[in-house]
């Protein structure tokens, strides 16, 4: 166990020097884009004057490195800032459309995870049938398809046609809760029908990998039924890999979903970090890149973690 | 004809009112019964309640409600409904006072004074005064401002309260045009805190307080009770709401979900105005597209290659290709059919490679090869236009080669930077704002750096000239210099077009701006 905990001590310190990486090339990647936020602001309305009375208010007119660290200062003091845009705390910005971003992770995922690992321990179960193969099929379709072609497909079957749910997720923090999922029933489902497959085939595959080995030979040779073996014998060995696969489907969830956002109109943080680079709201592509990177660093740290509860065998690599 | 039918046709007249339609209905000797029926279908009268759901293709996370920052649709909606101004374009055009009674102005049109109307409340319960006047002007003025109204208020030498009730204002020149000005959606009138005003909070004396504000998602409001203007503002409820893309604006309105947007998708505007229970609505104002040249770089320092390219370009094929034909064709001069000095008279310009010809032939440019810059940050479809534009010109001898800018920092790096590209103009309500925005010497945004004496002489005599007719005939002179000689080439002047429940009843509506000029949270209701 102290190993472990000294395992998660260490990853969580480079987490931190990669988000300070990460940061950086943040800031630099957005400093590298044509014009800054005054002239995408004022756009037309750009003339010599009023962007130099507004750098000036922005302090944008300060060299580089002394507004990074200056910012630097504020994310150590628990500080994230405001957005230069509009001067609305960043907390502030982030904490509804966080909340809907997460919302709407959690409610794909809650379909998404079942599913995927119930229709891959059935394709294992019943391989290379039809029922298989029509999975297989049907999964690997709906991941091929770009995402807003899914969505847009759902939305008129669903929405234009049979009129069932609404085509855009107007949702507000006065809503109740099954009020919310019903609004984003569409962009959850468009979510789901994009990840199930990569899941579910790597259920699939695991457990077949397994299917060869001796001990479940042995559990054949007992005559145990065939639900039983993949379920007790193949599954707990073969969670490790699709741990790691539903973990990377998570981070998925949370941090690649701006174009479904788009399609729907879902107020979630990838439409934030859109507009954000659009007008070069430096403190805001930092908040939320680092929201990202922070995701994906915690989330993979948790895969790891399960993956070795699930077999000690990973404490001790050769 | 029976005076039935000719009844229908006089009422679906464009810009009849009420009244001038029930007096020439009873002078064809209609029974008032039937003109009064008839009136109340075509000119449906308001009905108060429901809930308005507007999705704008515009609004940012990064929005402010700060007028002084306002750009783009959403927010001037958003302002328009929650704010008032001293003076307002009604929905014919015509210029009325807002929140002014009236004006007084000396003979020299420098000297002007508004008179505020009486007893106006803020939402928060605060009297409207001069001071709010006189703090929200100052709001874009100074050294420190970053208001896109700057340049437009930098006229004014002195600006002070005289009493509770009035405002003085002193300008540098006259101008006859200065209360057009101040209906401008910058120049929206908040309390005054201090010497400063308060645009934070959103509080207006309009027609609708703001409830809540998600900047870049979406706005809602509640009607204001003791809202000036009777017979406007009939929703009990708004909800602003952002819908960037095309196709998510269109089907939620397909599906009920709001009841009007804007920027319909001219590619399918034709089928959407067949499906039941939806309307397109279209208003040409002053929108236009150009192509700009430097008329300081050449080689477009000469006349006779910016006439050859005027002549190289077919605007019927781009009006018809690029806008489905929801426009008018430009004639190379920015006032647009629904100004007041519109010049009529000046021949239309039309596609002729023999004239581009011999034009080029005479300022010795014969195999004439040029870049010209676009990217659709210009205008939607500004790309397509520009490879058109080439293969017109071919036939001129011209050869065009389309530059593809990228959208991103478009106003920044290519505009009034390479010496020819593409631009959009939303236009402005007057001939005199127009000219001394975009086309006088000294204008910040001169994007075609010409300068033309006799031109820029009449602006200053136009602006000042309190005589219609000779006023008239300037700007006409005006319109016709910048079409023979300024650096501007404008294909065409772009409809705002926009797609409502046909449960929505309106007015006329105003061809300023566009979604009724920016009020159609206030002119609108559910029939």
């Amino acid at each position: 166990m102290t190993q472990i905990l000294t395992m998660v001590a260490q990853r969580l310190a480079l987490g931190l020097l990669t988000l300070f990486v990460v940061s950086l090339i943040i800031f630099l990647g957005v400093e590298l884009l044509p014009g800054d936020l005054t002239q995408a602001i004022l756009g037309q309305a750009a003339t010599e004057e009023t962007v130099a009375a507004f750098r000036r208010e922005l302090k944008l007119d300060l060299p580089p490195h002394e507004r990074y660290v200056a910012w630097l200062g504020g994310i150590l003091q628990g500080d994230l800032g405001h957005s230069l845009a509009n001067k609305r705390a960043i907390t502030e910005l982030m904490g509804v459309r966080l909340w809907n971003t997460l919302f709407l992770a959690f409610i794909s995922a809650a379909v998404a995870v079942p599913l995927a690992l119930g229709l891959g321990i059935l394709a294992a179960l019943y391989r290379g049938t039809p029922y298989d193969r029509a999975v297989n099929i049907v999964t690997l379709s709906s991941i091929s398809f770009p995402e807003f072609f899914v969505a847009y497909i759902l939305i008129l079957v669903l929405a234009v046609q049979l009129g069932w749910f609404p085509s855009i997720s107007n949702i507000g923090e006065e809503l109740g809760f099954w009020e919310r999922v019903y609004r984003s029933i569409l962009p959850a489902l468009t979510l789901t029908l994009v990840v199930v497959a990569h899941m579910m085939r790597m259920t699939r595959a695991a457990i077949i990998n397994l299917m060869a080995s001796p001990y479940i030979e042995m559990a054949n040779l007992k005559g145990l039924p065939r639900v039983r073996i993949i379920v007790r014998h193949a599954l707990p060995n073969a969670l490790a890999p699709i741990i790691n696969v539903v973990v990377i489907n998570l981070a998925y969830l949370v941090v690649g979903v701006v174009i479904v956002e788009v399609v729907f109109v879902y107020p979630g943080l990838g439409q934030l970090l859109i507009d954000a680079v659009r007008t070069r709201d430096i403190p805001v592509v930092q908040a939320t890149g680092l929201f990202f990177a922070a995701a994906y660093i915690l989330l993979n740290l948790t895969a790891d973690v399960l993956s070795i509860l699930t077999n000690p065998r990973l404490l001790h690599p050769r | 004809m029976t005076i039935e039918q000719e009844l229908k046709t006089l009422a679906s007249r464009r810009g009849i009112t009420r009244r001038g339609f029930m007096e020439r209905a009873l002078a064809l000797g209609a029974t008032t019964a039937l003109a009064t029926t008839l009136a109340d279908r075509a000119f449906a009268m308001p009905k108060r309640g429901g809930r308005f759901r507007l999705g704008l293709g515009h609004g940012s996370t990064t929005d402010s409600l700060d007028p002084a920052t306002f750009e783009q649709l959403y927010m001037q909606v958003v302002g328009s409904a929650a704010r008032n101004n001293l003076m307002e374009v009604g929905q014919n055009g015509d210029l009325i006072p807002e929140l002014a009674e009236g004006f007084d102005v000396s003979d020299d049109a420098k000297s002007w004074k508004f008179d505020l109307r009486r007893g106006v409340e803020f939402h928060n319960g605060k009297t409207l005064d001069s001071n709010d006047v006189v703090a929200s002007i100052n709001h874009h003025r100074g050294a420190d401002s970053k208001s896109a109204a700057k340049s437009l208020l930098d006229a004014i030498v002195d600006l002070k309260a005289d009493g509770k009730n009035a405002v003085t204002i002193a300008l540098k020149e006259g101008n006859a045009d200065f209360p057009f000005i101040l209906s401008d959606y910058h120049v929206a009138i908040m309390p005054a805190n201090g010497d400063a005003v308060d645009w934070e909070s959103g509080v207006g004396t309009g027609a609708y307080v703001l409830e809540r504000y998600e900047p870049g998602v979406r706005t809602t409001f509640k009607r204001n009770p003791n809202y000036f203007k009777t017979g406007y503002g009939h929703f009990d409820e708004v909800e602003v709401i952002t819908i960037a893309d095309v196709a998510a604006r269109t089907n939620a309105l397909t599906t009920g979900e709001i009841d009007a947007m804007d920027r319909v998708d001219l590619k399918t505007a034709h089928l959407l105005k067949r499906r039941e229970g939806i309307k397109i609505a279209e208003t040409s104002g002053t929108q236009h597209y150009t192509f700009t040249m430097r008329t300081d770089t050449p080689p477009f320092d000469d006349n006779d290659v910016r006439l050859a390219l005027k002549y190289a370009i077919d605007r019927e094929a781009i009006l018809k290709t690029i806008l489905r034909g929801h426009g008018a064709l430009g004639n190379d001069h920015p006032i647009g059919l629904s100004n007041r000095y519109h010049a009529s008279g000046l021949p239309q310009r039309a596609y002729d490679p023999d004239k581009a010809r011999h034009h080029l032939k005479k300022a010795g440019a014969e195999g004439l090869t040029i870049d010209l810059s676009a990217a659709d940050a210009a205008f939607a479809g500004a790309v397509d236009a520009a490879v058109l534009y080439k293969e017109h010109a071919a036939k001129a001898g011209i050869d065009i080669n389309v530059v593809r800018e990228p959208d991103d920092g478009y106003w920044a790096n290519v505009w009034m930077k390479k010496p020819y590209c593409a631009v959009y103009w939303g236009g402005r309500p007057t001939e005199d704002w127009m000219f001394s925005t975009a086309y006088s010497a000294d204008a910040s945004w001169n994007d075609t750096f010409w300068k033309h004496d006799r031109f820029n002489e009449l602006l200053l005599a136009a602006r000042a000239e309190l005589d219609e007719k000779k006023r008239r005939g300037m700007y006409e002179e005006m319109q016709a210099i910048v079409r023979d000689d300024g650096g501007v080439l404008i294909p065409m002047f772009a409809n705002y077009v926009m797609g409502l429940s046909d449960k929505i009843g309106h007015g006329q509506m105003a061809a300023n701006w566009s979604m009724d000029g920016f009020k159609c949270t206030e002119r609108w209701w559910f029939a």
